[in-house]
């Protein structure tokens, strides 16, 4: 699957702010960020992680600001190149793994189910299993929750903590499904406490700090003793 | 305090004064009702300025929504407020004219009781301003106000069939209105429409001072340094 | 493309409607202690009746759907799911009307199951027009649902949304519930016509369903 072809910068943010209230979340933050890579985003609680994804999902309209996402100035001309997972699930507690993807589906206009058969296979699931997800390990409905943001080959990938509590094979096993994304050409960000889990696949780490981006670097390790 | 806010202030005050006089004064008492009649130089001004301070506000939200300018809906929460106060007005001084010269105090006519749906609307309005987050609040606001302007007519309709007991509309009634009166009237509605645009003014202000204040907090915790969190 | 979607919403719900079966009992149950009390409060002779059911029923029937409607938006809520319609390319109409289809089949129902109730305890005995009823009802359900759907989505960028639901809805619904009163009560007496209540609320349900899909997808992404 190669969703697109590698664009020279598959997200661009210029002074980008946004604020709630007296809060700022993001103040200013200026960057580019080339396509076809993975990018790990980290910081303390409140840097404007989470609401840097809101923003580039198209959750959240910017303060002030510009916003570029896969070539478009508007987030809602490109939605269906771009696969969001958040901190929550995302999913409906009381349907089971493959009756939640075929919904989803059909938001993106998919309407077969081999596509969200693969999709769920992707992660590891089964897609047969009956259960409803609400019974489902925090480690499977993260799993779940992921394989309904790439079900659709998105271009570019938000994952907001996408190993909270889940066990190290899942994590393991998530984070290679996200290289060989990667390998195909699709643009991922994630934002994440646990960024040695990324290390092996991850191109570059993004540091947050207050609602700025304070650097970027090639590897963790490096940073770390810093 | 500026000085044209002053002297805006004192023409107000004289008008409101030469209404009053014109009022209890100069307009003959009428035959039937006799002097309970010159409330309505209260009741039917009042009743004016909130139509149109609704109005306003109608068209004050529709631009919001088109253009997302902060001004308008200052201007949309100002008419509101003194719309609502103005409407209160109303309410109270038509039982009171009702009491004495119909024998009850409430009755299901149409005019009060669509202006009373209205005063439901627009209470509403400002309850929905106070309970929604101040980020979301114009946009809310504003849907808010286009529901409430697009059953209006609908509310005078269905309660214009239902019952209709008013005395037959006294403006515009083929001239049985005294030229006193209809004096009287008209210069306690330009008084009345006067002190509703300085209250308003002084309101827009107080709300646009509100959100400078908001924006340079805003502002500092945008350049400030340490912990955005104020 | 649009109103497929709306329908693969509306299955969606109704089977978890199904599974749980939250909204749909609450409701019933709800209604059904608004019977019960106001046979307690109003001990109607028939005639009587037939003059004050209308006003009853409609009353009842407007408590339990604001008991719906609240619910109607909870489920999207819950894990944020919300946000994955709001990330996807599909219409937010399509969730709309889905909504309003949904919380439109609940109260349905409702009527249907309640309305044997008000008949046995007030002993009514309609004198005009009974197949306008139904239209009645239909042409007055909707005028509920789809402002009530809308108002709902509203309070869910409020504090104490579940109150806040009500205070919008009843204001505005004025003109429809005295339309459906008074055309209940002509049909149940069997005097005058009920063209004139029946055309406003046909005006009314236009008039709102426009205004509701022009302002859903600002409402829904006020943030």
């Amino acid at each position: 699957m190669n969703p697109t072809a590698p664009l020279p910068s598959a997200v661009i943010v210029r002074d980008l702010t946004k604020q709630f209230g007296r809060f700022a979340a993001l103040r200013q933050v200026s960057a580019e960020f080339a396509g076809g890579k993975l990018y790990v985003i980290l910081g303390e609680n409140g840097a404007g992680k989470s609401t840097l994804l809101r923003v580039l999902a198209g959750l959240a309209p910017p303060s002030s600001g510009a916003v570029e996402v896969l070539g478009s100035s508007s987030v809602r001309a490109v939605c269906h190149r771009v696969g969001y997972m958040a901190h929550p699930s995302l999913l409906y507690d009381e349907m089971s793994g493959l009756e939640n993807l075929r919904y989803f589906a059909h938001l993106y206009g998919i309407t077969d189910m081999p596509v969200c058969r693969r999709a769920i296979e992707e992660v590891g699931l089964d897609p047969d299993l009956p259960r409803a997800v609400g019974q489902y390990s925090q480690g499977m409905r993260q799993r779940m929750s992921l394989a309904r943001a790439l079900m659709h080959t998105p271009a570019l990938l938000l994952l907001d903590e996408p190993f909270s509590n889940v066990d190290v094979a899942s994590a393991r096993a998530m984070t290679q499904l996200l290289g060989s994304r990667r390998d195909a050409g699709t643009t991922i960000f994630v934002v994440t406490h646990q960024a040695q889990l990324l290390q092996q696949v991850a191109d570059e780490f993004v540091w947050m700090h207050a609602g700025r981006i304070e650097k970027r670097t090639r590897t963790l390790a490096a940073e770390v003793s810093a | 305090m500026k000085p044209g806010f002053v002297l805006a202030a004192v023409v107000v005050f004289l008008l409101l004064t030469y209404g009053l006089y014109q009022a209890l004064e100069v307009a003959p008492t009428e035959q039937t009702m006799g002097d309970v009649q010159r409330i309505f130089y209260y009741h039917v001004p009042s009743a004016w300025t909130a139509f149109l301070l609704f109005f306003v506000n109608f068209g004050a939200s529709i631009w919001y929504l088109v253009r997302r300018n902060p001004a308008a809906d200052a201007v949309a929460v100002t008419t509101a407020e003194v719309g609502v106060v103005f409407c209160t007005i109303v309410l109270v001084t038509g039982p009171l004219w009702a009491r004495p010269v119909w024998g009850i105090w409430w009755t299901w006519d149409a005019r009060l009781t669509s202006t009373l749906v209205l005063w439901l609307i627009y209470v509403s309005y400002l309850m929905l301003r106070r309970f929604s987050s101040d980020a979301q609040t114009p946009v809310l606001a504003a849907a808010l106000a286009i529901f409430g302007f697009a059953d209006v007519p609908l509310v005078y309709l269905s309660i214009w069939f239902f019952r209709t007991q008013h005395p037959q509309p006294v403006v515009g009634g083929g001239g049985s209105l005294d030229p006193r009166m209809w004096h009287a009237l008209l210069i306690n509605w330009v008084a009345f429409l006067a002190f509703a645009l300085l209250v308003c003014w002084l309101r827009y202000r107080l709300e646009m001072l509100k959100r400078a204040v908001e924006n340079a907090h805003a502002a500092a915790a945008l350049t400030g340094d340490s912990g955005s969190r104020r | 493309m649009s109103f497929r979607l709306a329908g693969v919403t509306l299955t969606k719900d109704l089977r978890l409607e199904w599974r749980s079966k939250d909204a749909i009992n609450s409701m019933l149950f709800f209604s059904l202690l608004v019977v019960v009390i106001f046979s307690f409060a109003f001990e109607p002779t028939a005639e009587e009746s037939r003059q004050i059911a209308g006003g009853l029923i409609w009353t009842a029937f407007l408590f339990a759907a604001v008991v719906a409607l609240n619910q109607t938006w909870s489920r999207e809520i819950r894990n944020q799911v919300l946000d994955a319609y709001r990330v996807s390319p599909a219409p937010p109409n399509a969730l709309f009307l889905a909504k309003v289809f949904g919380n439109f089949l609940f109260v349905t129902l409702l009527e249907l199951l309640m309305t044997p109730l008000f008949i046995v305890f007030y002993d009514l005995r309609a004198l005009g027009q009974v197949w306008l009823l139904p239209l009645l009802a239909a042409l007055g359900t909707w005028a509920l649902v789809v402002n009530g759907t809308f108002f709902a989505a509203m309070s869910l960028r409020t504090r104490s949304r579940e109150v806040m639901l009500p205070l919008l809805l009843f204001p505005i619904s004025i003109p429809a519930l005295l339309a459906m009163v008074q055309a209940t009560r002509i049909i149940l007496v069997g005097e005058d016509s009920v063209r004139f209540w029946m055309v406003l609320l046909a005006v009314y349900d236009v008039v709102f369903t426009s205004v509701c899909l022009l302002l859903f997808e600002t409402v829904l992404n006020a943030e």
